[in-house]
């Protein structure tokens, strides 16, 4: 029997099992592709994506990284129904066994967990056919208008792609453009008709002569994608799409992002509870994988005494053992359908679990000296959900659509707590008005609190 | 569309698939590194002149190209000021206050912090010589130098014309001789491999082509006032204009003069070493320069450049002498340029050199001085050098 026939074998157990257990999940193809697919997969994020230069700069980085050891990827698996798993061809059997079984943890997460529904069911399960066709596009519009044009697009979508509304749907219509009429006085309800009666003679009032003209937006718009292609003054429709494409994109990455503890600790917990519960396994096969498994979800690297970062593998695991062991599967089901990160670690992160875990928050100062700064475990939570905020950027909205085109943006730096680097986000209002055509400015603070506004 | 949360088999079950063709023969990964690459070579492009002026990059003139090390592009978003100070959440034994790495330490590896990518790392572009002379000619928009009329002289050469069924061994045409013996193969029953009648010689025919020669002397004031900071700029100076020289002759021989008091000849590694000492006497730089015209570079079969690097002072009793000179160097030269290498704060304002090289040149002698102070000024110098001598040739 051959590796790829065993594995095969393997699992299609491994599925039957996890069925038995009470895993649910669409079918998945997996795929053993070569180490170069793997490492573009960690790059793009997927398989086939729009072609832009950063990534080559993280590609690059990437390369350095894993030639160095420090990165290696055994799995990646993209939601949908079917899911798609890339295993790597380089690993051995005994890991893509074990990797098999996450990946099979992954996928019921996906099927389960609401924000993975909501993006299911608003974009169909294929997001690598949905990327792969952004990709294809925005070839043809290379090939239409020429490299240097689309790239300005994409280098002001790409750089606001974490700014859109995780909140709003895939498919969100523009904001009604007039105030919304006041009912019609033909249909009034049984109390007017009766009110009406009451003060006979008197006209009823006349609606207003013009509805007014709503300010654009309505409210502070924090979907800078959405709002930048459905009210760009002089955006191309193709310049359009490219914001669509990368803000779909955005949204499918959201919950794979917000939710990474809880899945990857949910993989792993079903990894060894299925590898525990496999007698299929030859034995010096499970001895490998069970070795593989305390090699992924270690807190540390072998011979450190502590780490500057929590391993989510490690603390998603603990804490869905936890979960499992005091208050059971059901339970845990639940929460796995219910929450994300943010619930997750406020809500099941406890104070016992944070001491058996060593877990504490750290000061790094710009000298280099870091210290363990506190046991707290308020504190704990929120430094590890700080980078997780708003998507992990700035919190940025549109406040005005001015008459002349010019696009106001807000920097919300009282909820950030500080103001933004300056450089750099002068450099995105480049990027913005290269494709916006129409001035814009941006208000923030600067290092001391003072007010600043930007412009480009 | 299944409900989330209603555990129903899945509708088929899962497979796997081994074969994956296309997977190797493309990356994109590779792909938009190389874009990277080429918009920074764009960017480095425009900075060229600052960047080219790190001056160490002239070490070689025979290796034609020069690495640069440059910085990976950052595409910026937005992001919050550095605060100074970051927090995380780690994981291991110590109390609250504990130092876990002590400061000064500029290692970030895996410290957690939102955005750093493993600190800053650096790569090196290599740059073909010719490319950058040739954006340099842009950017600084720089005339084509133009031969002199007196050496379009025609000059008769052998030059490659047609084939043969004879000729000498050396000059066998092989990919014509397999061409012929494939095409005699098609057309016979049992060929032989190849016959006499498939060989084919090059032949060559005496053709008069025009003198694309050029001769450049540079010549170096090597006396004790020329320190070595000026030599620098001197060298980096000749270099650039040696560059442009070579781009538009398709051969450019070069003569290497020194002088104190009096001039020699030095073969182009020893150049820039030769230390002088005592006064200086330039007349026997320009001597020397009009003997080695006249000896090896027939003036209508060569354009002459001169370039001359100097602090400026020359012995007040050589001025008449040095005049004298020029004048009849500059009537055999295409153009000669006066670069003054201004070290001390403390000097006339113009010098005996500059006084000579701008006589010359109001004289309408093809001629033109520039100072160097730092290596900003040898841009400026080579975009008047090559400005002037495009009016001084038309």
């Amino acid at each position: 029997m051959t590796t790829g026939d065993s594995l095969e074998s393997y699992i299609a157990e491994l599925e039957a099992l996890a069925r038995r257990l009470g895993l649910d999940h669409y079918p998945v193809d997996f795929e053993l592709a070569p180490s170069s697919l793997m490492t573009e997969i960690a790059v793009y994020g997927l398989p086939i994506r729009m072609p832009h230069w950063s990534f080559g700069v993280r590609y690059i980085h990437q390369l350095v990284r894993q030639s160095m050891g420090h990165s290696r990827i055994f799995e990646v698996m993209f939601p949908g129904d079917p899911c798609h798993a890339y295993l790597m061809d380089g690993n051995t059997l005994a890991e893509n066994t074990l990797v098999a079984a996450h990946v099979l943890g992954h996928a019921d997460f996906a099927k389960n967990n609401l924000l993975f529904a909501r993006f299911h069911e608003q974009a169909g399960g294929n997001i690598i056919e949905m990327a792969a066709a952004h990709a294809r596009r925005i070839q043809q519009a290379i090939d239409e208008f020429g490299l240097e044009r689309v790239e300005a697009v994409l280098d002001a979508a790409l750089a606001l792609e974490s700014h859109v509304d995780v909140d709003m749907e895939l498919h969100r219509s523009p904001y009604p453009t007039r105030a919304p009429e006041r009912k019609d006085p033909g249909a009034k309800d049984a109390f007017h008709e009766r009110f009406d009666r009451l003060t006979t003679g008197t006209e009823a009032e006349p609606p207003p002569a013009s509805p007014q003209r709503l300010p654009l937006p309505p409210h502070p718009e924090h979907d800078l994608l959405w709002f930048i292609a459905q009210y760009g003054p002089d955006l191309e429709q193709w310049e359009r799409d490219v914001f669509f494409a990368v803000r779909a994109e955005a949204l499918y990455f959201y919950p794979v992002f917000a939710c990474q503890i809880m899945n990857e600790g949910w993989a792993s917990y079903w990894h060894a509870r299925l590898l525990r519960e496999a007698e299929f396994l030859p034995q010096p096969l499970y001895l490998n994988a069970i070795k593989s498994h305390s090699d992924v979800v270690r807190p540390f690297a072998s011979g450190a005494q502590s780490a500057l970062a929590v391993n989510p593998y490690h603390l998603g695991f603990t804490i869905w053992e936890h979960i499992a062991e005091k208050h059971g599967m059901e339970r845990a089901r639940q929460i796995c359908r219910d929450e994300d990160d943010f619930g997750f670690i406020r809500n099941y992160l406890d104070r016992e679990l944070a001491g058996k875990m060593d877990l504490f928050t750290y000061a790094a100062k710009s000298d280099g000296e870091i210290r363990v700064a506190a046991r707290d475990l308020d504190a704990i939570r929120e430094a590890i959900l700080a980078p997780k905020f708003n998507y992990g950027a700035p919190r940025i909205a549109v406040t005005e659509l001015c008459l002349d085109g010019a696009l106001v943006l807000a920097h919300e730096h009282n909820s950030d707590g500080r103001g933004l680097d300056a450089a750099r986000a002068k450099k995105v209002l480049e990027y913005i008005h290269r494709v916006w055509r129409r001035p814009v400015r941006m208000n923030t603070v600067d290092a001391t609190g003072e007010a600043l506004e930007l412009a480009a | 569309m299944t409900e989330p949360g209603s555990a129903s088999p899945p509708a088929r079950p899962s497979r796997i698939a081994a074969e994956t063709p296309w997977y190797e023969l493309f990356s994109r990964g590779a792909r938009d590194w190389l874009r990277h690459n080429q918009k920074v070579r764009e960017a480095v492009r425009g900075k060229l002149p600052e960047l080219l002026a790190g001056g160490d990059l002239i070490t070689n003139p025979q290796n034609r190209t020069v690495l640069v090390p440059v910085r990976f592009m950052e595409h910026a978003r937005f992001r919050l000021l550095d605060p100074g100070e970051h927090t995380g959440a780690g994981q291991g034994k110590g109390e609250p206050g504990q130092v876990l790495r002590p400061a000064s330490q500029k290692d970030d590896e895996g410290a957690g912090e939102p955005g750093t990518e493993g600190g800053e790392v650096r790569f090196v572009l290599e740059f073909n010589l010719d490319e950058i002379v040739e954006w340099l000619w842009e950017e600084l928009k720089l005339p084509d130098l133009k031969p002199k009329r007196s050496a379009t002289l025609d000059e008769p050469d052998y030059v490659r014309e047609g084939w043969d069924k004879r000729g000498a061994r050396s000059r066998l045409d092989r990919r014509r001789t397999v061409r012929e013996a494939v095409k005699r193969r098609a057309m016979q029953e049992a060929p032989l491999a190849f016959t006499n009648e498939d060989l084919r010689f090059r032949q060559l025919v005496r053709r008069s082509t025009p003198a694309i020669n050029a001769a450049v002397i540079f010549a170096l004031d090597v006396s004790g006032s020329m320190q070595e900071q000026q030599r620098r700029l001197a060298k980096t100076f000749f270099f650039f204009a040696l560059q442009g020289i070579r781009r538009q002759y398709a051969r450019v021989e070069t003569v290497f003069l020194a002088h104190a008091v009096e001039a020699w000849e030095f073969q182009e590694e020893q150049f820039f070493q030769v230390a002088g000492g005592g006064g200086t006497t330039a007349s026997s730089a320009f001597r020397l320069g009009l003997e080695v015209l006249d000896q090896r570079y027939d003036p209508s079969r060569y354009n002459a450049y001169l370039f001359y690097a100097s602090d400026g002072e020359n012995a007040s009793e050589d001025r008449e002498a040095a005049a004298g000179a020029l004048a009849a160097l500059a009537a055999e030269l295409n153009y000669a340029g006066y670069v003054e290498t201004d070290g001390s704060a403390f000097r006339p304002k113009e010098t005996q050199m500059g006084e000579l090289f701008a006589a010359l040149k109001d004289k309408g002698g093809p001629a033109g001085a520039a100072k160097l102070a730092s290596l900003d000024d040898v841009w400026n110098a080579i975009r008047a050098f090559f400005r002037d001598q495009a009016t001084a040739a038309a």
